[in-house]
């Protein structure tokens, strides 16, 4: 079983910031994986385990070159490699071209799966991954909660707004990962240490073959994003909060009185 | 119809979902600002049902008949034909809730279409002749606005973002029909469970009583239910809550759980971790009760009760319950 992860490195929770230009400051913070990419990771790494025929987990990233480092921990984990695709060119991609560039790398590599996060926590909208399975033909699972392959077909349970469904398709199939597959394992000294050997292979754009996005009349990279971001302000913020302190039942008449005046009871 | 916006509806069961209804509002307020016509979608194996009621919303909604959406996956049996359909009426842009199977036809048709998305939007204004689409980012830290470079585009809208509104009078459903060239790899559904359950979903819900680890065990979980019951509100969740087990993954608020928005969250036992709180920052009104002055939940709350959740909730379901009798 040959699993390719589709990990973005995001800023890590609470230290994102805007640059200028209204772009994410990827330099000024510590990055990880983003969260629903380690579900991502660990469903991954425990579909491996579990293969009577073995196998390995690939990684694989558009980011910016020092994205090295934030790899590393998920071969850390236990990945057996990392694609990272990196091009100052690509600084600024949309979500459109960013598929068009996953799909690109992916072509290149030979998979039984592809398992991405279902969204991302630096503002991605949970788009990518359908979109990289509809440019690739990969029949598409998203929102799994359960993953189980078997004779050449996989089986996800997809978790719906009322409930889940069952899904099955031939692989090989692009899945999208939840929490709810489990939680990622802690990395070991000695996989810390083995990480350093790992191979990251570094691809460029010129690297890739872009033929299938032109075809489509779409160019990738930061100039020819689809969308822009205008502007930013800080959110107003709510001022000191009133502080009920007291017995249970003052509290309680307090709170009551809170919630009429704002008439949400 | 060219250049008109585009409106999608998804169903929640065999019920229009919630969340299209307000994005058909948000649609229709931006129609008329731009002086552009709005028209409703519905896709499905047998979608007049659902395309009539959507018809509530707006004045004219296309019923497009997907029959492989009976047994495969929504967003792969519809995206083809609904790409098939704008590339046939040219609208200029598409709206979509950004549920889960709003945000896998956004994917889809995004590159179907060639067409960008802005996703998570909270209002949309018309400005210079396109859509600016305002974005809370970081966990509502940040609003940004966003426009499109080119002349297209899909935006998903956040549930809870407006509050639907009926037309006067009802719209009427044309049934449409389109041949498209390409179909996307066919994903077999095996079985649809439908998780019987009478609360409203939680990204969708106007009060929220959201359990945290200080709730303890399930036991605790029965008084955060009658509070929740107490208020007509929805139940939700911490990580820890949930990674304990004490409640299902689809009620968690956060950074990989749900986004909310509800007039009143009420938060018991939550510390306020940042990504809990990406998740429930935008909420009207938001209370918060630890027995720990420094939480840092504080930071956002607009009250905030000090003391054990156990005696204190105890005492507000009272109050509550002396003040309707
Ligand atoms: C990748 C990633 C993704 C994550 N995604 C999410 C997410 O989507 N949602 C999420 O919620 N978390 C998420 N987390 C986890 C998050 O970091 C916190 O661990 C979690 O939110 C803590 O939950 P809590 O506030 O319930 O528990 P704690 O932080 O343990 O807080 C419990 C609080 O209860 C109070 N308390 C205890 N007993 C009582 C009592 N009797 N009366 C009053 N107060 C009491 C305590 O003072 C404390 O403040 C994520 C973490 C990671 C790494
Ligand atoms: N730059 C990227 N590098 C690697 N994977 C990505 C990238 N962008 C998005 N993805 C994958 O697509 C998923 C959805 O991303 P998004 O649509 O941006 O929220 C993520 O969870 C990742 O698995």
């Amino acid at each position: 079983m040959r699993i390719v992860v589709l990990a973005k490195p995001v800023p890590d929770a609470g230290q994102e910031r805007l640059r200028n230009d209204f772009r994410m400051d990827r330099e000024a913070t510590t990055e990880v994986i983003n969260g629903n990419d380690e579900y991502a990771l660990e469903a991954a790494l425990k579909l491996v385990e579990a293969s009577p025929d073995g196998g390995e987990v690939v990684l694989l990233a558009m980011a910016p070159d020092h994205a090295q480092e934030t790899l590393r921990k998920g071969l850390a984990l236990g990945a057996a490699s990392a694609v990272l695709v990196t091009d100052p060119a690509l600084e600024g991609s949309c979500a459109l071209t960013t598929a068009h560039v996953l799909a690109a790398a992916l072509r290149e590599l030979s998979f039984d799966l592809v398992i991405a996060g279902v969204d991302t926590s630096d503002g991605g909208g949970g788009v990518v991954a359908a979109g990289v399975a509809a440019l690739l033909g990969l029949p598409y699972l998203s929102y799994a909660a359960r993953i189980e392959p078997s004779d050449g077909r996989v089986r996800v349970r997809r978790i719906t707004p009322n409930g889940y469904e069952v899904l099955e398709a031939p692989m090989p199939a692009l899945i999208s990962a939840t929490q709810a597959l489990g939680a990622p394992r802690y990395p070991t000294l000695k996989g810390i240490m083995g990480a350093r050997r790992k191979e990251i292979v570094i691809r460029t754009l010129a690297d890739l073959d872009l033929a299938g996005a032109r075809a489509r009349g779409v160019e990738v990279g930061g100039a020819a994003a689809t969308a822009r971001v205008t502007g930013s302000r800080p959110r107003a913020p709510r001022g000191t909060p009133k502080v009920v302190q007291g017995s249970p039942a003052e509290a309680a008449q307090e709170v009551v009185t809170f919630l009429a005046e704002r008439r949400l009871i | 119809m060219a250049g008109a916006i585009w409106v999608l509806g998804e169903s929640k069961g065999s019920d229009l979902a919630r969340v299209s209804a307000e994005v058909a509002t948000l649609g229709s307020a931006l129609g008329a600002a731009a002086g552009l016509d709005v028209v409703g979608v519905v896709a499905g194996a047998s979608p007049d049902g659902l395309a009539a009621e959507f018809a509530r919303y707006l004045p004219l909604v296309h019923s497009l008949a997907v029959p492989e959406a009976a047994e495969t996956a929504f967003a792969s049996a519809v995206g083809p034909s609904l790409a098939a359909l704008v590339e046939r009426e040219q609208p200029a842009y598409l709206l979509v809730g950004a549920t889960s199977d709003g945000r896998d036809i956004a994917g889809i048709l995004s590159v179907l279409l060639g067409w960008g998305v802005i996703a998570n939007a909270s209002a949309i204004l018309w400005q210079d002749g396109r859509p600016e689409v305002e974005v809370s980012i970081l966990g509502g830290k940040l609003l940004t606005t966003s426009v499109f470079t080119g002349q297209h585009g899909i935006i998903t809208v956040r549930p809870t973002s407006v509050t639907a509104e009926p037309l006067a009078s009802r719209g009427s459903v044309v049934p449409v029909t389109v041949s498209p060239e390409i179909a996307l790899p066919a994903v077999t559904v095996v079985s649809r469970v439908a998780e019987e359950s009478e609360a409203v979903p939680i990204d969708e819900a106007r009060v929220i009583v959201c359990a945290g680890r200080g709730v303890g065990g399930p036991e605790g979980m029965h008084l955060v239910q009658a509070l929740a019951n107490e208020l007509g509100g929805t139940v939700g969740a911490s990580r820890a809550a949930v990674d304990s087990g004490w409640i299902p993954y689809s009620q968690q608020i956060g950074q990989t759980g749900k986004t909310v928005k509800p007039r009143l969250y009420v938060g018991l036992g939550v510390s306020g971790a940042m990504q809990h709180m990406v998740g429930m920052r935008t909420s009207e009104t938001i209370v918060a009760v630890n027995r720990d002055a420094e939480a840092p939940i504080a930071e956002v709350a607009d009250l905030v009760v000090i003391g054990d959740l156990f005696a204190f909730v105890q005492a507000l379901i009272s109050a509550l319950q002396a003040r309707s009798t």
